[in-house]
């Protein structure tokens, strides 16, 4: 059955890069395009340092690494997850859903793997070289079981982003016309951008239990800078793993509720 | 068709507009949903300010300041770039073009028939500025209102012509897409959207002048929290209006000479 799967996400991808490889040309201007959006997207952090030494405890290094995880998980976003599950929204649209719910394999499986953009993997880069450049201003370099803690932390800020977005689109099956959840979704994931300590308040809560941005930058930054509590670690796994569960069961139901375009 | 034709289409046309934001207002939701960024903004500059003012921006400054881009945002919102790259590429444009009235006037409409909609998202938020901040949230002086209205208005107007040439590009290649990111880009950059343009570096302030990213949100969040002076923000609405002629402009050539190459797909 695995195997079965494994085989099944080769296939995916080996069409997914193909397609990709259609559009040579595309290829530079992602590039391009991408590096021009993550230098703009940081004006606004040169204008608050501009201002300040620190913010909420942070000094622009260390707000620098919050940025790097920003981009890094921006990459994977747009790279990896938002391409096939915009399609989705595209076979609810059309009522082509129905196609890929007859497959004899997984659903969720399915639609999340049909396609990806290789060239996002330039974010990735962007964001190790933000981190480079963020522990030579620190004069330091990052703690090594922080590193660690920082990759167990990526993927459980992989998990939580896709079952996100599983959530978001799942809310495709019941609004009609769904082409701005996309920009709904990114926008929110923009706040992830500053660390936490930034936000008071209501903003503060629902950044932290509701949609847990805190969780996806704030603690990989704080655990490469090695103050990273073994508490939170934990907290991060298990609530990174309920938030899968949840978002789970939250599709089934959808699939559940769909009615096919044609009848 | 002559111009007294289409003055006379219009009224129904913004009827049409009204009833398509009403029918879809979940995805209107959405939207406005998706326009959250004036908040986080303001918690971070709250945030920045909590120990001193920035420039003349204490924290009830920002929170005015915040709440105000907000509200021009939703006043102000076009989005034709997308719809005519749409209709470009699936030839659905040609539908359009068979009716006796210039597509760009249906666009507009679209768009402005929205605003009763958006007024009804807008109002409560300048209420709640009001009670936050106090009457500064507001214009001081007479003058300060209908300057608002016209600034509002060149907002707008500048915000739609130039998606009208963005999504008209998509007549001359595969998609415009690119070009609205790029856009979209300097426009977060420059507009005041993420912070007031008086506090950034001096070459930032003054090459947002000359761009015309700042007179889509800023100036209208500037006249209704009244930080400029009268013959100040005339000045400057000379200048929003002045880029609102020069797009309006741009944008039809490019249109009649775009619309000369549309082969509709599948026609």
């Amino acid at each position: 059955m695995a195997s079965r799967y494994v085989r099944l996400l080769g296939v995916q991808l080996r069409s997914a890069s193909l397609l990709a490889l259609q559009y040579r040309g595309d290829f530079l201007v992602e590039g391009v395009i991408s590096a021009f959006w993550t230098l703009t997207a940081m004006v606004p952090l040169f204008v608050v340092y501009g201002e300040r030494q620190a913010i909420a405890g942070w000094s622009f290094a260390e707000a620098l690494l919050v940025v790097g995880w920003f981009t890094l998980l921006q990459g994977i976003l747009e790279g990896a997850i938002t391409p096939s599950l915009n399609s989705v929204v595209e076979h609810i649209r059309k009522g082509t859903l129905d196609f890929v719910l007859l497959k004899p394999a997984d659903a969720q499986f399915l639609v999340s793997t049909t396609g990806f953009e290789p060239w996002r993997a330039t974010n990735v880069l962007t964001g190790i070289a933000i981190f480079v450049y963020a522990f030579h201003l620190l004069g330091r370099g990052p703690s090594i079981p922080g590193l660690f803690a920082s990759l167990v932390l990526l993927v459980t800020s992989t998990l939580l982003l896709y079952s996100m977005w599983i959530l978001t689109v799942s809310a495709a099956f019941f609004v009609v016309k769904v082409d701005n959840l996309t920009y709904f979704f990114q926008s929110i994931f923009d706040a992830a951008r500053w660390p936490s300590a930034v936000f008071k308040g209501p903003l503060a809560f629902v950044f932290t239990f509701i949609i847990p941005l805190a969780l996806m930058t704030t603690f990989p930054a704080e655990a490469m800078l090695g103050r990273l509590s073994l508490r939170a670690l934990v907290t991060a796994v298990v609530g990174s793993l309920a938030f899968a569960f949840i978002s789970r069961r939250v599709w089934l139901r959808s699939i559940g509720h769909y009615t096919s375009a044609s009848s | 068709m002559s111009m007294r034709t289409t003055f006379r289409a219009l009224p129904a046309l913004m009827r049409v507009g009204f009833a398509e934001a009403l029918a879809y207002r979940a995805e209107l939701l959405v939207w406005v949903l998706s326009t959250t960024m004036p908040f986080i903004m303001m918690a971070l500059w709250t945030a920045v300010a909590r120990d001193a003012p920035v420039g003349t921006y204490g924290q009830a400054g920002f929170v005015g300041y915040f709440l105000a881009t907000f509200v021009v945002r939703q006043l102000t919102g076009a989005w034709a770039a997308w719809q005519i790259n749409y209709e470009v590429r699936q030839g659905t444009l040609a539908m359009r073009l068979l009716r006796p009235i210039s597509p760009l006037w249906t666009y507009a409409t679209e768009n402005l028939g929205a605003v009763p909609m958006r007024v009804m998202v807008a109002v409560p938020v300048a209420v709640i500025s009001v009670l936050l901040v106090g009457p500064q949230a507001v214009p001081q002086h007479w003058w300060g209102w209908p300057l608002l209205l016209v600034s509002l208005l060149g907002g707008w107007l500048i915000t739609f012509l130039a998606n009208v040439c963005i999504g008209t590009m998509a007549l001359y290649m595969e998609s415009s897409q690119k070009v609205m990111n790029v856009w979209l880009v300097l426009f977060f950059v420059f507009s005041g959207y993420m912070f007031p343009v008086a506090i950034t570096p001096p070459w930032m302030h003054s090459l947002g002048n000359w761009l015309p990213f700042r007179y889509q949100i800023g100036l209208p969040v500037e006249v209704m929290t009244g930080v400029h002076s009268l013959p100040e923000t005339l000045k400057l609405i000379g200048w929003q209006w002045l880029w609102a002629l020069v797009l309006g402009a741009f944008s039809l050539a490019l249109w009649r000479r775009g619309l000369r190459r549309f082969a509709a797909y599948g026609g």
